[in-house]
């Protein structure tokens, strides 16, 4: 569990690290994520304790959002000022969004498993 | 008696020890209402925590600062939780390499429609410009989505409440939108649900299941990668566009 939650410290502390040294547009914590996807690849497979410990960070991952979330309080006044054109564009581009990707990749992906059938 | 309470809420409102145990209560308490409702997806455990803190910050006049010493303790954890994403994207990396093409087609489709359809819509009904680049990244998950909020002009706290907005949305309305187009397959749900409501759609994801939360982390974090690479390009052009 320790070594497990330190191995995660590690990978973000280097993907800060690469992030700042080349000037990337994208958080650190993206970028330990892409380096320890490489290094299970290479390795085979995460060890039990890192997939435990993996599953318990992931399993209250929306708990993380909490502290984040309550900053709505802070803007009170633009939200009441704005709020037809923010909850408009919220509701409608959420929803638009994950209708496009999912109607997009469904027939996409149905294509690419039968490539006999014609379309 | 009346004194003693005052000093005791003085001590208490300066150590970060109460921010932190509160954000815990809130989210087990929205954890538990959430199980009671069979993890209906209206009763999104982040939406009542949110909902209970605030209105406790609120009504006890704590500035959101005081209690973000606290809770930045719990903040701090999206980092490791980030970089654990490659467990489950690790797990289901066979059946994501037999999509790759469909997925990064459907990644750069749904990329542009998440920031040009906010940005549309806000403009539309006459949200300010500083509205509008805080909107645009929305839809990427929070750190990256404020680098780029920042980078366009907008304000980038504000983008951080809006992103957080946008999770609880996604993870709320997903299911309908699922059930009225008969999205079945979870590998499909669960990549459009990371794509349009990064970590908080991806949480929702895995409690769907594993496969649903693997699809939802890698969309979540190639959105994130897109949106932070093109939108800084894109919609200085499409706003030059407009305005001609």
């Amino acid at each position: 569990m320790l070594q497990a939650l330190t191995l995660l410290l590690v990978f973000q502390l280097v993907g800060e690290v690469i992030v700042r040294a080349f000037a990337l547009p994208v958080p650190g914590p993206v970028i330990g994520m892409a380096l320890l996807f490489i290094a299970l690849m290479l390795r085979g497979g995460p060890s039990k304790p890192l997939r435990d410990t993996a599953g318990s960070l992931l399993q209250h991952l929306s708990l993380l959002f909490v502290p984040a979330g309550t900053g709505v309080i802070l803007y009170g006044t633009r939200l009441a000022d704005e709020w037809l054109p923010l909850t408009a564009a919220l509701l409608g581009s959420t929803f638009l969004t994950i209708a496009i990707t999912a109607l997009l990749l469904r027939a996409l992906g149905k294509r690419s498993r039968h490539p006999e059938r014609p379309s | 008696m009346n004194g003693n309470l005052n000093e005791i809420w003085v001590y208490l409102s300066t150590t970060p020890l109460l921010g932190l145990t509160l954000t815990l209560i809130a989210y087990q308490a929205a954890f538990w209402i959430y199980k009671r409702l069979g993890f209906h997806p209206l009763a999104n455990p982040v939406l009542i925590a949110v909902a209970m803190l605030a209105s406790v910050l609120l009504l006890t006049g704590t500035p959101y600062s005081t209690y973000f010493d606290g809770a930045q303790f719990v903040h701090f954890l999206l980092g490791p939780a980030t970089v654990a994403l490659a467990i489950p994207l690790h797990a289901q990396w066979p059946r994501l390499k037999t999509m790759a093409g469909p997925l990064l087609i459907s990644l750069c489709a749904g990329s542009l429609t998440a920031a040009l359809s906010a940005c549309a819509i806000g403009a539309a009904l006459g949200a300010s410009r500083e509205s509008l680049m805080s909107l645009a990244p929305k839809s990427v998950t929070t750190p990256i989505a404020m680098a780029v909020a920042e980078r366009l002009g907008g304000l980038p706290s504000l983008t951080a409440v809006l992103v957080i907005i946008t999770g609880i949305l996604g993870a709320v309305g997903a299911r309908y939108i699922y059930r009225w187009l008969h999205i079945e397959d979870h590998a499909v749900r669960g990549f459009a649900i990371g794509l349009a409501s990064h970590g908080i759609g991806t949480a929702r994801a895995f409690q769907v299941s594993e496969q649903a939360g693997a699809f939802a982390a890698l969309a979540m974090g190639l959105n994130g990668l897109v949106t932070a690479l093109s939108l800084p390009w894109i919609l200085p052009w499409i706003e030059n566009l407009l305005t001609r």
